[in-house]
């Protein structure tokens, strides 16, 4: 066992953390720092940035333009990322459907996607659920019909991620209505979103902000090439692709950065004349989390080095993904409690680039709130907790 | 022991009822919020009128009521509808020190309180206090033509709207002393009081306030008001602890339908036993925050270690079965409880946030621990 980064491994953290004091643009840490609202511009200058670098598929093998980054690397480089304010890379086309083209697309889908993706030119938005179908996913009913040369698709998706910034989805559809299970009847299409018969409207979401949206499909003509893998077969490269969502979604670095700044927040509000960071209570609350961080880091660690290069975790990942999502949630529930009465007040506008009036109680107080609603996605999405405890319970448990 | 209700009280609680059920649903709650006042100054009559705000008060300051299990009452109808208009902030916090220490003439604007023409607003929070009690850092000097205040007040609830302010202010010892503390009431508008409103997260409105040299008027004598602050955030804390209850009650309401509708793999999600186990947990958290408002409710006016150790109790559970609450419904909705357009997500915020108002669950921990220590003593 070792439990040190290798030199090689160091020399690496030290790479990416020169690049990103080189190249990642002040203006844009702000903004993330800050928590103001990211523009489609914003992430867009940030994915040119990687991409000029190399390390905007770092998921993939370099023969597809990718970094090709061993588990650790993968490790150093989101932590360093995360650590230097950069935004988080929108993940549907470089992290979800990269993955899942290079495993099971045709090599006109390679070569015709993948470099898109890496130029920015596709722009992706994963559409997977529908109002009937959230945790049983397998229900989608949006079908999909054989018209000759084309998919003839109907139904509507819904919490379409950043569906707004995008110009194509990925979209489970239902080929076969009499398959025997209904996960035997699923296609994954690619679908162009300039295609007549596609809308997206946005949904608000409880902190009045546009993240997701409907996306509605009305005899939407879809190619049959624009069919990922065999017919009737999606639901294999869905789940493959959801593996990849989940070790995403547990964010232990996300987590070490925000438990930095709840410190940081604890060791300034003041209360009865001592730091928050000296009351008891607050400060043992910091500390159990801190060591669940801790051992979560490990944890992580084991899970994608045994993973081993380039293949999705098993259903370890799912374990992580309910601890993880339950410390980042803990984290944003703790800085909010920390500036107490000051995580009340909230201006909208406060979140825009510009906005220059002077805060209302601590600078970095407007924020911790919202932040705390918000992330109460984290163990609803990617497959709810309660649907991960499934997982465990049959696959590694033989429940 | 008798656990039901009086006949005026039940009438009370009917009358709240039916009136918020037929004319304050989501849609007018978030109206109202957006108003400049941040609530409508009409319905608030309305809803004097009706006595809903004179139930918080008693007879002689104009009202029909003020007991504990008045206010326990009133707020629970407060919270179950999301009420946005300002029972807390001028019926109870506003109005507390008025009535328990004020001059005959102060007392009689209170008649204006309960009949709704007049609304006032606490100014005691401060920037850096936090939550503590006797934090207070702004300066009350006597002068010739009377006294002056100034300094700075943190999230005034209702602030901005308010026709008068009673401000909390030092006359003597250091910051934190609770010897030396004044009460006293000055106009919204007076010359050298400014006022920055704004939003807070869950929709309702609060201020912050700059006393530049404001002429004031003393409630009691100034120097010995920590016991008048302190039975006022008592109300206070009984009154939000039992409108987070409403809550609760409103969001499993939603919850459980919500789980008998929602059909995923071939049945309704309320049939899976884990999601059944949860409810059953919140159901009885709900009932153990109930029960300690009806506790503090009955002690209200009781002698006061038993009346604070009482209110830390219900407030602290308010807090932990209010964030219970919040996270457990969200989550055994799913998505859906992540819309604007859901009603769910404004109760859960609402439930969050009144752990941010006068005192949060670790400080209501600390002061239950202290009280209880000194009884054991
Ligand atoms: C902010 C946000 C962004 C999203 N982005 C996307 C996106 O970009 N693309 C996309 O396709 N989807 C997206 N989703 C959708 C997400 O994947 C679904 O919300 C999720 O799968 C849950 O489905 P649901 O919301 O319909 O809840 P439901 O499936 O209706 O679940 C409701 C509750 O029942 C529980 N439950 C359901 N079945 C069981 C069971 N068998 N046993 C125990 N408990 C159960 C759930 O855990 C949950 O608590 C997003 C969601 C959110 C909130």
């Amino acid at each position: 066992m070792e439990l040190n980064y290798s030199p090689e491994e160091e020399a690496f953290r030290q790479e990416v953390r020169q690049w990103l004091a080189d190249k990642l643009p002040k203006g844009l840490s702000d903004k993330v720092r800050g928590h103001k609202r990211l523009t489609k511009e914003d992430y867009e200058l940030w994915h040119s940035l990687l991409r000029e670098r190399g390390w905007l598929c770092w998921h993939w093998p370099k023969e597809h333009g990718g970094a090709a980054f061993s588990p650790v690397e993968k490790h150093i480089f989101e932590e360093e990322m995360i650590a230097a304010g950069a935004p988080r890379i929108v993940p549907f086309g470089p992290n979800m459907l990269g993955p899942v083209l290079i495993e099971f697309g045709s090599e006109e889908h390679k070569k015709h996607y993948l470099p898109k993706i890496i130029s920015g030119e596709h722009r992706w938005c994963q559409g997977y659920s529908e109002p009937g179908a959230g945790s049983d996913l397998a229900s989608v009913k949006t079908s999909a019909v054989r018209d000759g040369d084309h998919y003839i698709v109907n139904g509507q998706k819904t919490w379409t991620t950043l569906g707004h910034h995008a110009d194509h989805i990925f979209c489970l559809a239902r080929t076969d209505p009499n398959a025997a299970k209904p996960q035997e009847g699923i296609s994954f299409l690619l679908i162009d979103m300039a295609t007549p018969g596609v809308e997206v409207r946005p949904i608000y979401t409880l902190d009045g902000e546009h993240e997701v949206n409907e996306v509605w499909l009305t005899d939407v003509k879809v190619p049959v090439e624009n069919l990922v893998g065999e017919e009737n077969k999606g639901w294999t490269y869905a789940k493959f692709l959801l593996t990849y969502e989940r070790t995403g979604i547990a964010g232990v670095a996300y987590s070490k950065q925000a438990l930095a700044h709840l410190k940081r927040i604890a060791a300034r509000e003041q209360q009865d004349g001592r730091p928050l960071a000296e009351d008891p209570m607050f400060a043992a609350k910091m500390a159990e989390v801190e060591i669940d961080l801790l051992a979560m880091d490990m944890f992580n660690l084991r899970v994608v080095s045994a993973a081993g290069q380039g293949k999705a975790p098993g259903p370890e990942s799912s374990l992580l993904k309910i601890k993880g999502t339950i410390v980042r949630q803990e984290i944003t529930d703790l800085m909010r409690r920390a500036v107490g009465p000051y995580a009340m007040p909230f201006v909208p506008e406060a979140f825009d680039e510009g906005y220059n009036e002077e805060p209302i109680g601590p600078e970095d107080a407007m924020p911790l709130a919202r932040q705390y609603f918000n992330m109460r996605k984290l163990s609803i999405y990617g497959g709810s907790n309660e649907i991960q405890r499934n997982i465990v319970a049959k696959a590694m448990l033989g429940l | 022991m008798d656990f039901t209700l009086s006949e005026e009280r039940r009438m009370l609680a009917e009358t709240a009822e039916r009136f918020l059920r037929d004319r304050y649903s989501i849609d007018v709650r978030h109206a109202n919020a957006d108003r400049d006042e941040g609530y409508d100054p009409k319905l608030w009559r309305e809803m004097a009128d009706l006595g809903l705000v004179g139930a918080l008060l008693p007879p002689e300051a104009g009202g029909l009521g003020g007991e504990g299990e008045d206010i326990a009452l009133v707020f629970e109808q407060v919270g179950r509808a999301l009420v946005v208009e300002p029972f807390l902030a001028s019926a109870i916090l506003g109005a507390t020190p008025l009535l328990k220490a004020g001059s005959d003439a102060q007392k009689a604007t209170l008649e204006q309180v309960a009949d709704g023409s007049l609304t006032l607003a606490l100014a005691h929070g401060e920037p850096g206090g936090r939550y503590s009690l006797s934090h207070v850092a702004t300066m009350a000097t006597e002068s010739e033509d009377g006294w002056r205040l100034n300094g700075a007040k943190a999230v005034v609830l209702n602030g901005d709207s308010a026709g008068c302010l009673v401000v909390s202010a030092r006359v003597s010892g250091d910051v934190a002393s609770e010897d030396g503390i004044g009460l006293f009431l000055i106009e919204g508008g007076a010359p050298g009081v400014s006022r920055r409103a704004y939003g807070t997260v869950e929709g309702g409105q609060a201020a912050e306030v700059t006393l530049d040299n404001v002429l004031a008027e003393p409630i009691g004598t100034p120097g010995e008001a920590f016991p008048v602050l302190e039975e006022t955030i008592a109300r206070g804390c009984l009154a939000l602890a039992a409108e987070a209850v409403g809550i609760m009650e409103v969001s499993k309401d939603i919850t459980l339908d919500y789980l008998k509708t929602r059909t995923q793999f071939g049945r309704p999600i309320g049939k899976f036993q884990v999601i059944q186990h949860r409810m059953v947990d919140l159901v009885l958290e709900i009932e153990q925050a109930r029960s300690a408002v009806m506790l503090a409710s009955g002690y209200l006016d009781g002698a006061r270690e038993e009346r604070e150790k009482l209110v830390s109790a219900a407030k602290n559970l308010a807090g932990r079965v209010g964030r219970l609450v919040a996270e457990e419904t969200i989550q055994l909705h799913g998505g859906i409880a992540m819309t604007w357009e859901y009603s769910l997500p404004h109760y859960a915020k609402r439930l969050i946030m009144i752990d941010h108002l006068l005192g949060d669950s670790d400080h209501h921990l600390a002061r239950f621990q202290r009280f209880s220590a000194q009884e054991a003593a």
